[in-house]
């Protein structure tokens, strides 16, 4: 792993939509075994216009009928092709998790799981579309990869490596992203969180473009008032990188951790397993407690969740003031 | 079965409120930018009848027992039903004006929790027929002689739970449900016949036991007349597949080869909502002069 930073708010040069379609097409040209599959949700509209031509069958639409994607990609996969199915988020684990489990994860299939549109991101389509429990029902099938990259250089390197790794990856996927954290020759391994920056005081966990770019503002709000952050950057949420949530909590004795998804079964779950297995400490979890989506635009919605840089840092100074009530003078 | 059907009069006004719900769906659309046009305005002339003529419900008692119910399992045209429910009174026509605001009573798909006259939560698809199956027996385990509707895609069509509510209302021989396909031949990315063809929708639910009525999506008599007949039903659930056009009466929608999800800015929606409006008049002076003659 290699990490080169970019300036906090740097512009990315496609959305993550379009990162999405670009990656799947050089999949599709530089290895015969990659198929791309779509439940009607619009994955031909992303790839290539030439490559579909080219390949008019590895790109595979099922039409509206997301079970079905998931046992025909397990098929594919056990014939040693390489299928990446693309619905929304609030399909991609709703509808298809005995196909995963059972036909998928059990029975031994390599499918990579990309849902789009994570928490809130679902906007105007209201609380029938937005997925807060995808990735929680994910990480609890056995064996399966849950990751959200959070921008488009380590989404890129993502899908490379969930195409070349074994298993059953669930993908969650940000389509609007479009901000870079990462700089060209930044390299990532799945499972191994990224350290944004180190603190003193206390240290974010973010999963996800929109959280990861609310807690590097955060990290800017609490810097103003003299509070040192560290900030992780926890694109694997299974298997979960427990060693950079220790050493955290060694480093800054209390943490936050910010997710766009419900906190039961999510992040903050995963993190407090981990610490309670290992070496406690307060920890203020920033993210959806336990509700449904509703529908808005991003802007109000983040703010009615709660899910705003300046949650966060008010988080932070609640498990700030948790340690050292704890342990004075800490 | 020699069934009534709908004066001129009647046809008339039910032929105006198709043409409100299509303005007000226009209108809520342009107001947020984007949306669901194709299917909301292909499946707008139903809704018309549904609302306009053929189910029992009372606005002032949304909740009252003996209604009938609506699963609208396509539940992403969610416009073309809230400006039918306003317009029947169901709640204030303001509510319109903020469809997918945050806070609004009117989400893009529909929420039976947020929307006075809505019975069934949906937007996920392939799910509502499996409810209206479980909703009519329940009206037969308590001896209610409502009926449930249930409003789907085509497209919809593919999920495969549809087809195990088909197979089970058959057997149970439901014959208080009426389901209504939207048959626009299109979906979210193209036509059904170049993604993943459904066929013959009609001969399919006849094995599974419906009687099927294949009707013109957009004559509003003709629906009215399937619709009476499905109620006389007493041996079989009924499906009417209505052959209809995505985008049907929009005018800058009815052109465009896809008009699935998609944005709208003002002037189209004025100028859509002037062909509508004109439309309207010439309806009204068809009832004026329709009145003269009675006389
Ligand atoms: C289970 C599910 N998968 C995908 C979608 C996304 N989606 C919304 S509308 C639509 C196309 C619907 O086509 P059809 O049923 O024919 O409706 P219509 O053409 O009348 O709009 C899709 C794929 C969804 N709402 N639910």
């Amino acid at each position: 792993m290699k990490i080169n930073l970019a300036q906090p708010g740097t512009p990315a040069e496609e959305s993550m939509a379009d990162t999405l379609g670009r990656c799947l097409g050089a999949f599709m040209e530089e290895d015969l075994r990659v198929i791309a599959m779509d439940a009607d949700v619009g994955l031909g509209k992303m790839l290539p216009p030439e490559i579909i031509n080219k390949y008019p069958n590895r790109y595979i639409n099922v039409g509206i009928a997301e079970a079905n994607m998931l046992g025909i990609a397990c098929g594919l996969s056990f014939k040693d092709k390489v299928p990446f199915t693309y619905t929304f988020c609030c399909f991609a684990a709703r509808k298809v998790l005995d196909q995963a489990f059972l036909s998928g994860a059990f029975g031994g299939a390599h499918v990579l799981m990309i849902g789009a549109m994570p928490g809130v991101t679902a906007t105007i389509n209201g609380g029938s579309h937005m997925a807060f429990e995808d990735a929680a029902v994910m990480r609890a099938v056995p064996e399966m990869t849950v990751v959200e990259p959070s921008d488009m250089l380590q989404g890129e390197q993502v899908l490379r490596m969930a195409k070349d790794l074994p298993g059953m990856f669930y993908i969650r996927w940000e389509r609007k992203g479009d901000i870079r954290f990462y700089e060209n020759g930044s390299t990532f391994e799945i499972g191994k969180a990224v350290k944004l920056c180190g603190g003193s005081d206390v240290t974010i966990i973010a999963q996800g473009h929109l959280c990861l770019k609310e807690a590097q503002a955060a990290v800017a709000l609490l810097a103003l008032e003299g509070i040192r952050a560290g900030l992780i950057d926890m694109f694997t949420l299974k298997p979960i990188d427990r060693e950079a949530i220790v050493d955290a909590v060694r480093e800054t004795g209390c943490l936050v951790t910010a997710e766009n998804q419900n906190v039961l079964g999510g992040l903050g779950s995963a993190v407090s397993e981990v610490m309670a297995e290992n070496e406690a400490a307060p920890l203020e979890m920033v993210g959806i407690r336990d509700a449904f989506g509703e529908v808005g635009d991003l802007e109000s919605l983040k703010k009615r969740y709660k899910l705003t840089a300046q949650d966060i840092a008010a988080a932070a100074k609640r498990a700030i003031s948790r340690k050292q009530k704890r342990r004075p003078g800490a | 079965m020699n069934s009534p059907c709908l004066s001129n009069a009647e046809l008339i006004d039910l032929e105006i409120f198709a043409a409100q719900i299509r303005i007000k769906t226009i209108e809520m659309i342009a107001a947020v930018g984007k949306g669901h046009v194709g299917g909301s305005m292909s499946i707008a002339d139903a809704v018309a009848v549904l609302y306009g003529s053929a189910m029992r419900y009372d606005p002032a008692n949304p909740k009252w027992k003996m209604r009938d119910r609506l699963v609208y399992s396509k539940g992403h045209s969610g416009p073309a039903l809230y400006a039918a429910l306003a317009i029947k009174g169901f709640f204030p026509q303001e509510w319109l004006k903020r469809m997918n605001q945050i806070g609004s009573n009117l989400p893009s798909h529909v929420h039976a929790r947020l929307t006075p006259g809505v019975d069934v939560s949906t937007g996920s698809l392939g799910q509502g027929l499996s409810v209206a199956v479980g909703l009519a027996m329940a009206d037969r385990l308590d001896g209610r002689d409502s009926y449930v509707y249930c409003v789907m895609g085509d497209g919809e069509c593919q999920e495969g739970q549809v087809w195990e509510a088909a197979m089970f209302a058959g057997n149970h021989i439901l014959n208080r449900l009426i389901v209504l396909v939207d048959n626009n031949k299109r979906q979210c990315s193209g036509e059904l016949k170049k993604i993943n063809d459904v066929g013959d929708l009609g001969r399919k639910f006849k094995d599974f036991g419906f009687d099927v009525f294949e009707v013109n999506g957009h004559d509003l008599a003709q629906i009215d007349v399937a619709i009476r007949q499905a109620k006389q039903n007493t041996f079989k659930p009924s499906v009417i597949i209505l052959d209809t056009i995505k985008g049907k009466g929009c005018s800058f929608a009815e052109q465009m080869a896809d008009n699935h999800n998609i944005t709208v800015n003002t002037e189209q929606a004025v100028a859509a909502v002037k062909i509508l409006e004109t439309r309207i008049d010439d309806l009204n002076d068809k009832r004026e002069r329709g009145h003269v003659n009675e006389n």
